[in-house]
């Protein structure tokens, strides 16, 4: 293969791994954006995601799509129940408070799963027969082609939902200013709860396509997801909805760049090195601007 | 006949500070009613008070008979009380249109919010031109447009302002308070807080003067304009 075509392979690669970043970034920017919260059980959101997924199609005996969708549907409710119990009481602590309760709430999910799952890694079935695609040389499989297509269809959901509907409106408003927002009649913890769900709906949509695409999941996996996905949305700018879908698709690129052409041992560190930049020279990220008001 | 809001002693904290101090005062229906005093006195406190952004320790907040103290700001709406906070705060990252959109939250009628929408560009004519711009690029005097329209998007009975003048050329205040006079006229009851007291008291009907957190004084606006106590400490002489 000469240097163009493994480039081109690399890129292919690149995307659906970033694919899933950003589907999991989504749901940090979001939160953020509305409590200013860098939900660190984001992560294991995501693998619960993958072990509904996971359930739905062994036990029982869901097609992809079903299964899918039943895991967005739970596991977005679980991001409810979460932001009910865990973080809501805490809406007027100072912000470490609910920091160290995110974390406290991660290592509660990821040794809940090893107690009721198993620490076992799992096979996940091979739900989605690979007829890949070949396209003047380049491979794209099936389950790329699943990645693709399903984080394509959410993020045009996901636009249309924040742009166009009443409670995307409000969510954009809440997040802009909180007591306006209830000035005009917005009930600002419901709107603060479907948040949580629709982000913890989408980690949970990539949880079940990194099953499909790795074949394995186990209880610790959304460590390390988690982690790239909170340095895509810091590299998209946080708090923002595009800038988490490009930081997602950038981190997962530079990731199989890295890997495909130095050494895949370098490729997180790869990932850190670009949040330790973005921290360093453009903090707001690649979208954020300097807002300044208007007096 | 019972006044429209009717707040009886009420006494509000920040924290520790008192900030209102058994505050009693009535709006009726179709009044216009301003709160003046000076920078501090506790003008804003008293209509986020009354809003349901902050929540009186003692005392109660009647509207139309019901109480609404101790409701949270979105019930408080729906009762039919809005407010233009100071310093406007719009949505400066939307749309003057999605600003709109948002004062008219609680509604659901269609055809009414279509035809409000009108009413809005009827009267602030610099909006219209402007609807699809971001409310943040627009002027000062514009954003007071806006919020305004916004506020009587959820079609209010009682409408707070908070400082409307703030920080507007002296024409254009002289506009902002032709309007809501104007609204006041179209049968919208008005509570307005001002620092600006000699604009406030020729459009009010009656005026109530506020010191640190007590009412000092209360009365006809025309004849708390005359007088020589407030012509001396609000009015410059």
């Amino acid at each position: 293969m000469d240097f163009g075509s493994h480039l081109i392979q690399q890129l292919i690669n690149g995307i659906s791994l970033g694919s899933v970043y950003a589907l999991i970034a989504l749901g940090y920017t979001m939160v953020y954006g509305i409590i200013k919260l860098i939900n660190f059980a984001h992560g294991d959101i995501y693998m619960v995601g993958a072990y509904v997924g996971f359930f739905a199609i062994t036990v029982a005996h869901m097609g992809i799509f079903p299964a899918l969708i039943v895991s967005m549907v739970v596991t977005g409710l679980l991001g409810m129940v979460v932001e009910r119990l865990a973080y809501k009481p805490l809406r007027h602590a100072p912000r470490i408070s609910v920091l160290i309760t995110a974390i406290g709430v991660s290592f509660f999910l990821e040794y809940g799963s090893m107690y009721f799952v198993s620490p076992t890694p799992r096979t996940f079935p091979r739900v989605f027969e690979t007829e890949g695609l070949t396209i003047a040389g380049f491979t794209v499989n099936g389950q790329q082609l699943l990645i693709f297509a399903i984080t394509l269809v959410l993020m045009v959901l996901l636009t249309y939902i924040v742009q166009y509907t009443k409670i995307g409106k409000a969510m954009r408003a809440v997040s802009f200013d909180t007591e306006t927002a209830q000035l005009m009649g917005i009930d600002a913890n419901r709107v603060i709860s479907v948040t949580f769900g629709i982000g913890s709906a989408l980690a949970a949509a990539g949880g079940v396509l990194v099953g499909v695409y790795y074949n394995s999941i186990d209880p610790l996996m959304g460590i390390m997801p988690g982690l790239k996905a909170f340095v895509a949305a810091v590299l998209g700018g946080i708090g923002i909805i595009p800038g988490a879908m490009a930081g997602g698709l950038i981190l997962g690129i530079i990731e199989a760049l890295v890997s495909g052409f130095i050494s895949s041992t370098f490729r997180d560190a790869a990932a850190f090195a670009i949040l330790i930049l973005v921290l360093l020279f453009k903090p707001s990220g690649l979208f954020g601007k300097n807002t300044q008001e208007k007096v | 006949m019972a006044a429209m809001l009717d707040i009886k002693d009420i006494n509000v904290y920040y924290g520790a500070i008192h900030a209102i101090k058994g505050i009693s005062l009535t709006v009726n229906e179709g009044e216009i009613v301003t709160l003046i005093g000076a920078n501090g006195a506790g003008k804003s406190t008293t209509l986020r008070t009354v809003s349901g952004l902050l929540t009186p320790k003692e005392g109660e907040i009647k509207f139309l008979g019901e109480t609404i103290s101790g409701l949270p700001a979105q019930d408080i709406v729906r009762a039919g009380i809005s407010q233009v906070p100071e310093g406007r705060r719009i949505f400066a990252n939307m749309t003057v249109m999605e600003n709109l959109e948002l004062g008219a939250y609680i509604r659901t009628d269609k055809e009414g919010i279509e035809k409000d929408y009108q009413m809005v560009f009827e009267r602030f004519p610099r909006l219209a031109e402007r609807k699809e711009q971001q409310a943040g690029t627009l002027s000062g005097g514009e954003q007071q447009m806006l919020a305004m329209g916004r506020a009587l998007m959820s079609r209010p009975k009682l409408l707070l302002l908070d400082e409307p003048s703030m920080g507007l050329a002296p024409l254009l205040i002289r506009e902002i308070f032709n309007i809501i006079v104007d609204i006041n006229k179209a049968g919208t009851t008005v509570l307005l807080v001002e620092q600006n007291a000699n604009m406030a008291l020729s459009i009010a009907n009656r005026a109530y003067v506020l010191e640190t957190g007590r009412i000092t004084l209360s009365g006809d606006a025309k004849e708390l304009a005359a007088s020589e106590d407030v012509r001396k400490a609000y009015l410059g002489g």
